[in-house]
């Protein structure tokens, strides 16, 4: 397949699925929560989606005149480019990815990493203090989890020997590698979970204490470019477990690779909505504590265990 | 012995036989008059010398005297400044009237001798213009700065059409906006430490984790709490002030709205003292149907708080699964009552209706149901460690402060003291009842989650035995005086005709005295301290609520913790708006 069609398919598909998300999230948080959900408009209520997208593209786009204009307005878009960016090192079945990068991991850390920006250039532009708070907030606790997460990663990155993520998903024909690096594998989760700051890290917006946290002020698409950055987080995130730990695109033959690699993120979405409908929230010095004392020694653990495992095996004595 | 614990003969030892006027009260509260000079000696005697101290400072108000008609032999001025106290060794109120004269009159402030007297002595002021010298910061509380008058002093309308059309000119607006001015000073803090600017954080009246129209500006150091004021009275009603225009039966409804979460707890608060007054004893199945009620909203109310506090610790599910419980119950209350929040069920000497056919197969349901479900959340909430994380010693306060404080209730309780008015004084025949008073002993917002979940249980417990012993009988007393009057009674002769035409036209008039209810509410005591001067509606009827103090606590308990923590602390309070407000 040519690249073009791939990054056509790869953008339309994100662009599409992310609203569909929506209403995957609310039939289910439903589900979970004893009450319908929306269930109105269209088959299932399907057509929510729709409603929902016509309803923030007609709102009205406005910035307030408190806010740095240019900031402001920036600050969504960063958000949006860098996830999607980062779905050019998804191999979502053996030929179909957009560039297989030998640095594939590194430039999805790279990516995760641009993302802080926006919560924080979104909350300081804003100029309102419930913003500045829960910016501050996310600005601390993304650069943290990115710290372990990098690290958790690195005991995949030993045994297949490539930062690729095609290779990675080949070495793992034999095992997935979540039973050898399953420890890396939850650390991986929780920092995923982290980044993409949905609950119990939902602690930049903290709806109870901060309102919205760092988009309060925000409205209308740039609102929505928030919100479809989340959701399209929650699906690269649930992509790269997929890649990383569960083996891709692999599976029994009767289905072809890429329907084993869908349901696979699909599982793992579903996973994050049932984390949100039942978790409460730590307190934001809670998380840091939680990440920095525990997380990172685990983490370093993980590497140090793995590659002396690694080292044992390639010259025992 | 006994004389010798008396507080009158001690008193009199100690400030001179002629200092004190004894009151003779309907409800056996003994009632002192004693001149001002007096009264800041005497309290302090009373909170700290004398033995078994009356520690806690229940209630502060004041009476405007000046169209009352008055009984004979007491020192009563324009203006009568009221004390309430309860020491918890006695088990026992105590009363102290002061007699104030002059038109805006100046009294002592007692805020050194009890920290909650601060909010109630700017509850006064604002109220009456009574001005408190010594108080630090005597400002309005209810009303806003910009309010004229004081609207419970009898000359202030209590109508709007009483008042003259609203109209809000161009530099009466100006006015009015330039009152919202943030000022830090006004609010009794600093902009500024030697080390650090301070952030000032507006936190409400609109907020999604103030449960209503509360305010409250945090003064910030970072994310942490330096300093906090709450600015309540946003849901300020005048419940107290629609009493005085409404007869005694018809301000049945208005009660209802002031716990809004209790429900039924507000009428038998209220009616409580009514029936001390009109000396109306009721029939058992009355008395039962009033507790089983009372228990069902106590659940109720718990359900509400228990969700929304999981909700603000962050955890989105247990709300839902709390308020669809909550809607068994109101199902319930819907086929005995006909209303849901606010069934306005109770009557004077009983209540409205007889229990409807089948109301104990709903009762068993719901008894047979909820158990498994409070277990359930057991495992979801009170065992989760996140939850433990964010409650596990935040916002802790001792049963010394907690006293000093003027909290009662399920905080009081979660500090290791089982003081529950229902076991202690038990009224409606609470005495009958075979129940538990659930503590806790750290007295942090884990602990009073424990004692309301557990309380909850105890509740549960109460209404099974109702259902198992709901006694035969009426319903409502036989007495004139009960409303609405029952219809049997009338039809015998011409006078018995014109009593029932009178106490459904007019209401009853209730003879003149002065009595207090207090009941264990919802959320703490629950106190109506309803005064007739022998007519058809109440002269004055003043409202005790728990939520007014404990929300005074705020910045006590939260200085030093951080946002986050004060969305727990708020959470554990478990306060109702129009409950502080009224």
């Amino acid at each position: 397949m040519s690249p073009a069609i791939i990054v056509v398919c790869v953008l339309g598909g994100l662009l599409l699925v992310a609203p569909g998300l929506i209403w995957v999230e609310r039939r289910l948080l439903a589900v979970w929560q004893d009450r319908y959900g929306p269930n109105r408009a269209g088959p299932l209520g399907l057509l929510v989606v729709l409603a929902d997208t016509l309803k923030l593209f007609f709102k009205e786009d406005w910035i307030p005149p408190f806010a740095d204009k240019k900031v402001f307005v920036m600050a969504p878009a960063i958000v949006v480019i860098t996830v999607l960016m980062s779905f050019v090192i998804v191999p979502f079945s053996p030929g179909f990815i957009v560039v297989d990068l030998n640095i594939g991991l590194l430039f999805f850390l790279a990516m995760s990493s641009m993302g802080a920006y926006s919560i924080i250039l979104g909350g300081w532009a804003s100029n309102n203090k419930y913003s500045l708070l829960g910016a501050m907030r996310g600005a601390a606790q993304m650069i943290s989890y990115e710290v372990f997460m990098g690290l958790s990663l690195m005991g995949v990155v030993l045994i297949t020997g490539s930062f690729s993520l095609h290779d990675i998903v080949e070495a793992q024909r034999n095992m997935w590698f979540v039973v050898p690096q399953f420890l890396g594998f939850v650390i991986f989760l929780i920092a995923g979970i982290a980044e993409t700051h949905r609950l119990p890290f939902d602690i930049p917006e903290a709806e109870s204490e901060l309102i919205a946290g760092f988009h309060s002020e925000y409205s209308g698409m740039k609102f929505g470019m928030f919100f479809v950055g989340e959701y399209i987080g929650i699906m690269l995130i649930s992509c790269m477990v997929t890649c990383l730990f569960f083996g891709g695109w692999l599976g029994p033959a009767f289905l072809p690779p890429i329907v084993w690699f869908i349901l696979k993120m699909f599982a793992f979405i579903a996973l994050f909505i049932l984390l949100r409908a039942s978790l409460p929230r730590p307190r934001y010095d809670q998380l840091m504590e939680f990440g920095w004392k525990i997380l990172l020694p685990l983490s370093l653990l993980n590497v140090m265990v793995t590659a002396a495992i690694i080292l044992w095996n390639e010259n025992p004595q | 012995m006994e004389a010798t614990l008396d507080p009158t003969e001690r008193l009199k030892q100690r400030f001179g036989t002629e200092t004190f006027t004894t009151q003779r009260a309907k409800d056996d509260i003994l009632t002192l008059w004693l001149p001002l000079e007096k009264i800041k000696e005497v309290l302090w005697y009373l909170k700290n010398e004398i033995d078994r101290p009356y520690i806690l400072l229940f209630d502060l108000s004041a009476i405007d005297e000046r169209s009352r008609n008055r009984e004979n032999g007491y020192p009563s001025g324009n203006f009568t400044l009221l004390y309430h106290l309860f020491s918890f060794d006695r088990n026992s109120f105590i009363r102290l009237k002061v007699a104030l004269n002059g038109e805006f009159p100046t009294v002592p402030s007692i805020t050194n001798l009890w920290a909650n007297a601060n909010w109630y002595e700017r509850e006064v002021f604002d109220m009456f213009g009574i001005r408190f010298e010594g108080h630090p910061h005597l400002k309005r509380i209810l009303m806003p700065e910009s309010w004229q008058g004081n609207p419970l002093r009898k000359e202030h309308p209590a109508r709007a059409t009483e008042m003259g059309p609203f109209r809000l000119f161009d530099e009466k607006q100006d006015r009015e906006q330039a009152a919202l001015q943030f000022r830090p000073e006004e609010w009794g803090l600093q902009s500024s430490s030697d080390d650090s600017d301070f952030m000032f954080l507006n936190i409400g009246p609109q907020h999604p984790g103030t449960h209503g129209v509360l305010r409250i500006v945090l003064q910030l150091d970072g994310e942490d709490i330096v300093d906090a004021v709450p600015d309540i009275g946003f849901h300020h009603r005048g419940a107290e002030k629609m009493a005085e225009r409404q007869s005694w039966h018809t301000y049945i409804p208005y009660t209802d709205r002031v716990d809004y979460l209790g429900g039924v707890n507000n009428n038998l608060a209220y009616l409580l003292a009514v029936e001390k007054l009109a000396g109306i004893e009721l029939p058992e199945r009355a008395n039962v149907i009033r507790v089983m009620m009372c228990e069902f909203f106590r659940i109720a109310s718990h359900l509400v708080w228990y969700g929304t506090f999981a909700q603000d610790i962050g955890q989105l599910s247990p709300v839902f699964y709390m308020f669809s419980d909550r809607e068994k119950i109101f199902d319930i209350v819907a086929g005995v009552c006909g209303g849901r929040m606010h069934p306005n069920w109770f009557r004077i000497g009983g209540v409205a209706q007889d229990l409807p056919r089948g109301w104990d197969k709903l009762v068993k349901d719901f008894i047979d149901y909820f158990p498994k479900r409070l277990k359930e959340y057991d495992a979801m909430v009170m065992k989760n460690s996140i939850f433990k994380a964010r409650t596990v010693g935040i916002g802790i306060f001792t049963k010394a402060e907690a006293i000093e404080w003027g909290v009662t209730g399920p905080g009081l309780r979660a500090c290791g003291f089982d003081w529950d008015f229902r076991k202690k004084q038990p009224y409606s025949g609470y005495d009958k009842f075979d129940f538990d008073i659930p503590i806790a002993h750290n007295g942090d917002c884990y602990d009073r989650a424990v004692v309301r979940v557990e309380e909850m249980r105890q509740s549960l417990r109460i209404i099974e035995q109702c259902w198992k012993y709901m006694p035969e009988g009426d319903y409502k007393a036989d007495h004139p005086l009960t409303t609405p009057p029952v219809k049997k009674h009338t039809m015998q002769d011409i006078e018995t005709l014109i009593t029932h035409f009178l106490g459904v036209s007019w209401g009853p008039v209730i003879p003149a005295g002065e009595a207090m209810s207090c009941i264990e509410a919802t959320k703490g005591a629950n106190s109506y301290y309803a005064i007739s001067d022998g007519n058809t509606s109440p002269y004055r009827v003043r409202v005790r609520t728990p939520s007014f103090p404990h929300m005074q606590m705020l910045p006590y308990i939260s200085k030093g913790y951080t946002v986050a923590d004060m969305l727990s602390i708020l959470g554990a309070m478990d306060y109702v708006l129009a409950d502080i407000d009224r």
